[in-house]
């Protein structure tokens, strides 16, 4: 069954479409990945299946659901999820409270129960703590919780940036470029916790990924852009060898690019 | 170098090690008992107005905090401090009104301050129009107390002084809708310009009071409400019981004084609770980064609105017993400068931290009200007396320009505030050694090139 179905997305930017006319199709329990040239419309892609972007034109369908056109936290709440590129912790946060924060749409304490402190709230605050430590393990961040996220090492901070995104409960969660900046070893943990995901908890996984051998190792399907528009789709084999790709890659010498970005 | 490091060091250990050897065992249980009966003898005995009286008090106001950060049982803070704010202050307010009226006004302030620290020190919406709901809830209870409802609603009597309690809920209510209705037009602003937008909103607010005079007399316009009602005095019956006559003006004193401790205390428990709940850490992420906030589920709009209302309505009960309080209220009490004091307060103070915001609010009160005029009167007392100041030097008039240099050197050498956040500490001074150091990599160039999401 597919979980996601985006039909015919395009987003402008004024005069630049920076994507046009994609589909994708994700089925419920697999690994995607995307792909592409710097600039070629990954990340505007992603903004607007989290309703950070409305599309200019096209539909969304997840889970059944129609989504398009919806606020970003009414499309968490559906369960979608994501992580950003450029990292974006709550700084001046602890690592607890950033997971804690992701869980907000899962918590219902209102106004007057919390100034009341009744025990349903104090209970939800109880529960929810356990539900981000349990989360903290899973991505091996739980003795690090009462840091800020400021002064977490990099590659702490991304795997902070997925739990905050688990926290959601999503079925869906959208990485961009999850080991961006990361060395060999810790690109290499970052895969495993990416298949985590998907094999202990049953999470779809959609990924925006330059490093060839993540994108290659771990993804069941891929969908490659190129200026904005999808020039392939297939198993990962099928795109190794598929001309328009190579051709978009080393055609404008970015085949080197993907590497150089790994190596930061 | 090293002899550099030593130096530097060395005190700070010995204070380290006062510190430890003050919060060990009874010591910090004995300190500050004798500070507080010292505190409240001096008070006590010598209750005359002046510049030793001054140092007395700030050292009184001084203690709360002290008890507050101190290592104590719970209880004995709570007692200790009740026992002071509810038995002594009140005392040495009968014997002299001065400075009761200043640690009242000091409390009004450090709840109005806790409203706006929700706006700005949690959620991070710089508001410079915050003192607009200070001016709807003072007009409300001055127009419905005042002959002026008569000529809004024809026949209808100024409401009886037993309608105070009631209207600290109208209030409450009225500035939270005011405060979503002037948070409405500002939503999608971010900083800079959301404080000029609401520092124009402030400014509509106090131009309607002004000239609402015409067609129909609801504001008074300049002139300003007086005669405006204040709630029938209950307690009256409980100091005739027990054999105590003081006068109704007196009376009233204490019973202010009582009152804005209460609403104080209330203001404290409830910003404190929503600081520790799902809304508070909603507000933090808003104000950390608005992107990833709202792609992590928190719907902006809701949660903008409502630090709005909670701020607001704090502000619409206080003008409410401002009002009461003053019996006198004119447009120019309600203007920018009113605004920008009480932000200079949280930001003084701390922003984001609670007791920081009150701490700032009890020294900018105590400075505007009671420090500076009186230095200022010292310093003119002396020019009297032929102590060569030059004659076009008027104290008086460069008292506000000390106050401008204190929140100068204040910002220079301590920026986070007086009592920050713990957040906002570690924030303003991260090149400084953590408790616990972790090194940080450095991001790769490729990351921060990019800039195109959200
Ligand atoms: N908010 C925006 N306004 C205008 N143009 C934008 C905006 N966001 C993205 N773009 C443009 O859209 C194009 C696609 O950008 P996008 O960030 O989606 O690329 P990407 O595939 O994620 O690239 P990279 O691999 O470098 O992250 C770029 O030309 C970018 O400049
Ligand atoms: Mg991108």
């Amino acid at each position: 069954m597919a979980l996601l179905e985006a039909k015919h997305i395009t987003k402008q930017f004024g005069g630049l479409t920076a994507v046009n006319d994609v589909s994708l199709t994700v089925e419920a329990g697999s690994i995607v990945s995307v792909i592409g040239p710097n600039g070629a419309g990954k990340t505007t892609f992603f903004n607007v299946l989290t309703g950070i972007y409305k599309p200019t034109k096209g539909t969304i369908i997840f889970d059944g659901k129609d989504i398009t056109g919806l606020r970003p936290d009414q499309i968490t709440a559906l369960g979608i999820c994501r992580t950003f590129q450029n990292i974006r912790l709550f700084n001046a946060m602890t690592v607890l409270e950033n997971v804690l924060v992701g869980m907000h749409t899962r918590l219902h304490a209102g106004l007057w129960q919390i100034l009341f402190g009744t025990p349903s709230v104090r209970a939800e605050e109880r529960a929810s703590l356990e539900r981000a430590r349990e989360l903290l393990r899973f991505v091996n961040l739980d003795h690090q919780r009462n840091q800020l996220a400021r002064n977490l090492p990099y590659g702490d901070q991304r795997r902070l940036e997925i739990a905050r995104a688990l926290a959601s409960s999503p079925k869906l969660i959208l990485l961009d470029e999850p080991t961006a900046g990361m060395n060999p070893q810790e690109t290499a943990e970052a895969t495993n916790l990416i298949r985590r995901l998907r094999d202990e908890l049953g999470i779809t996984v959609v990924l925006i990924e330059h490093d060839m051998r993540v994108v290659m190792t771990i993804s069941e399907r891929i969908t490659v852009l190129d200026y904005g528009t999808k020039i392939a789709e297939g198993l990962p084999e099928e795109i190794r060898s598929n001309p328009r790709v190579i051709e978009a890659y080393l055609g404008k010498g970015a085949a080197a690019h993907g590497v150089e970005r790994v190596e930061g | 170098m090293a002899t550099d490091n030593r130096q530097v060091d060395q005190p700070a250990s010995l204070w380290t090690q006062l510190r430890t050897m003050a919060g060990r065992g009874p010591a910090p249980y004995v300190l500050i008992l004798a500070y507080a009966a010292i505190v409240s003898a001096l008070l006590l005995v010598n209750p005359t107005t002046g510049l030793g009286t001054d140092m007395v008090v700030v050292l009184f106001l001084l203690l709360m905090f002290v008890i507050y950060r101190a290592p104590t049982i719970l209880a004995f803070k709570l007692t200790l401090g009740t026992i002071l704010l509810a038995v002594v202050m009140p005392v040495f307010g009968v014997l002299n009104p001065f400075y009761i009226d200043v640690v009242t006004k000091a409390g009004m302030f450090a709840a109005l301050a806790l409203g706006l620290n929700v706006v700005v020190g949690f959620a991070g919406l710089l508001d410079l129009g915050y003192v607009a709901f200070f001016a709807v809830g003072a007009y409300l209870w001055g127009i419905f107390s005042t002959p002026q409802i008569s000529n809004i609603v024809s026949g209808m009597e100024p409401l009886h002084g037993s309608w105070f309690w009631l209207f600290l809920a109208i209030g409450l209510a009225v500035g939270a809708f005011f405060g979503v209705l002037l948070g409405l037009p500002v939503l999608r602003l971010r900083g800079d310009y959301l404080a000029i937008v609401t520092l124009g909103l402030g400014e509509v607010i106090r131009v309607l009071a002004t000239n609402l005079d015409r067609p129909i007399n609801i504001t008074n316009g300049a002139q300003g409400i007086k005669d405006i009602g204040r709630p029938p005095l209950f307690i009256e019956p409980v100091f005739q019981a027990f054999g105590i006559t003081i006068s109704q003006v007196q009376e009233y004193r204490l019973y202010f004084y009582f009152l804005v401790l209460l609403v104080l205390a209330l203001t404290v428990f409830v910003v404190h609770r929503l600081n520790n709940s799902r809304i508070g850490r909603a507000w933090t992420a808003i104000r950390e980064d608005e992107t990833a906030a709202i792609a992590m589920g928190i719907p902006l709009v809701r949660m903008k609105l409502l630090a709005f209302a909670v701020g607001a309505s704090f502000a619409g009960t206080m003008g409410v017993i401002f009002s009461a309080l003053q019996t006198f209220i004119n447009p120019p009490t309600f203007d920018l400068l009113r605004s920008i004091g009480i932000l200079s307060m949280v930001i003084l103070g701390g922003m984001g931290s609670i007791p920081g915001t009150i701490l700032g609010a009890v020294i900018v009160t105590l400075l505007d009200l009671q420090l500076l005029p009186r230095i200022a009167s010292e310093l003119a007392a002396l020019q009297r007396r032929g102590v060569p100041i030059p004659a076009w030097f008027d104290p008086a008039q460069y008292q506000r320009l000390l106050f401008g240099l204190l929140l100068i050197i204040m910002m220079i050498f301590r920026p986070e505030g007086l009592l920050p956040e713990d957040r906002r500490r570690q924030e303003l001074h991260h090149d400084e050694p953590e408790p616990a150091p972790v090194s940080k990599t450095v991001k790769p160039a490729a990351e921060s090139a990019q800039s195109a999401e959200g």
